[in-house]
C-alpha cells in the first residue's frame, strides 16, 4: 500500500506548481490553468486522507470542489471574453485602469 | 507493483503540470493540463476512489477543459507579446522562493503519521450517493443554486455591449 506521505507530497508540490504559474504568468487564461492545476492538488489531498481515514466526507468535499470550479470557469471565461474584448489584449498588466 | 504505478501517474502529472508552465501558446498549456486531470484520475483509482476518478474525467477534462479549449479558439488570440519590463527578474526570485516553500512543505507533511493499517475505503457511487443524499443534502441544494447564479452571470458577462 502506498504510503499517505506520498500523495502529500504530490498534492504539495502541484499546489506550489499551480502557485509559481499564478504568480509568473501574465497571460489572463494561463492564471485560470493554474488555478486549476491549484484545485486538483486540493483534491488530491481530500482523496487521500478520505480513503486513509475510512470517511467518505472528504471524496464529498471534492465534488462540491468541483461544482465550484465548474462555476469558477465558467464566469472566469465570461470575463475573459469581456476583457479581450474591451482591451484587445489578455495580458493582466495592461488591465491597469483603476491603477494610478 | 503499485508503488511504480503510483510514481508513473506522478511523474506524469508533475510534468505535466510543468509543460503547463512553460508553454508560450494557451491552447498547449490547456491541452497539457487535460493530461494532468487524467492522471490525477488515475491516482484517485489507485485510492479507491472510482466514483470520482470519473467525474473527474467527464466534469474537468470533459467540461471544464472543453470550455477552455473552445473560448481559446473564439477569441483567436495573438501570439503571446511575453512579460512587461519589471516582471523580468521576478521569476528568478520566484522559482527559489517556490522551491523553498516546497521543501518546507515536504518537511512538514513527511511527518504526517500513517493512519491505521485498514484498507482504503472504497469511494463507490453508492457509498458517496448515500452521504450525497442525506447528511449533505441542504449543501448540494445549494450547489445547483450556485450553478445557476454562474450561468446566468456567465451569460450577463459575456454580452456584447457590457
Amino acid at each position: 500500500m502506498i504510503p499517505l506521505n506520498w500523495y502529500l507530497i504530490l498534492g504539495a508540490a502541484l499546489f506550489l506548481l499551480g502557485m509559481l504559474g499564478f504568480f509568473l504568468k501574465r497571460n489572463v487564461i494561463s492564471l485560470l490553468l493554474s488555478v486549476e492545476i491549484m484545485l486538483n492538488a486540493v483534491n488530491l489531498t481530500f482523496v487521500a486522507f478520505s480513503s486513509r481515514n475510512g470517511q467518505i466526507s472528504g471524496q464529498i468535499f471534492v465534488f462540491f470542489v468541483l461544482v465550484v470550479a465548474a462555476a469558477e470557469a465558467a464566469v472566469g471565461l465570461a470575463l475573459v471574453i469581456a476583457m479581450f474584448r474591451n482591451r484587445e489584449t489578455l495580458n493582466v498588466d495592461r488591465s491597469n485602469l483603476l491603477k494610478w | 507493483m503499485i508503488e511504480l504505478l503510483f510514481l508513473l501517474f506522478a511523474a506524469v502529472a508533475v510534468g505535466a503540470a510543468i509543460n503547463v508552465l512553460v508553454q508560450k501558446h494557451v491552447l498547449y498549456s490547456s491541452l497539457s493540463l487535460i493530461v494532468l486531470l487524467t492522471a490525477i484520475s488515475a491516482l484517485f483509482v489507485l485510492m479507491q476512489a472510482e466514483f470520482l476518478a470519473v467525474i473527474n474525467v467527464i466534469v474537468y477534462a470533459g467540461a471544464i477543459m472543453v470550455l477552455f479549449v473552445f473560448v481559446i479558439m473564439l477569441l483567436n488570440l495573438p501570439p503571446d507579446e511575453g512579460g512587461v519590463d519589471r516582471l523580468r527578474w521576478l521569476k528568478f526570485v520566484g522559482i527559489p522562493m517556490g522551491l523553498f516553500l516546497l521543501f518546507m512543505v515536504a518537511r512538514t507533511v513527511w511527518k504526517v503519521e500513517g493512519t491505521s493499517g485498514a484498507p482504503d475505503l472504497a469511494g463507490t457511487s453508492q457509498a458517496i450517493g448515500a452521504s450525497l443524499f442525506t447528511d449533505y443534502l441542504l449543501p448540494f441544494e445549494l450547489t445547483s443554486l450556485l450553478i445557476l447564479i454562474a450561468l446566468m452571470g456567465a451569460v450577463v458577462f459575456a454580452k456584447k455591449d457590457l
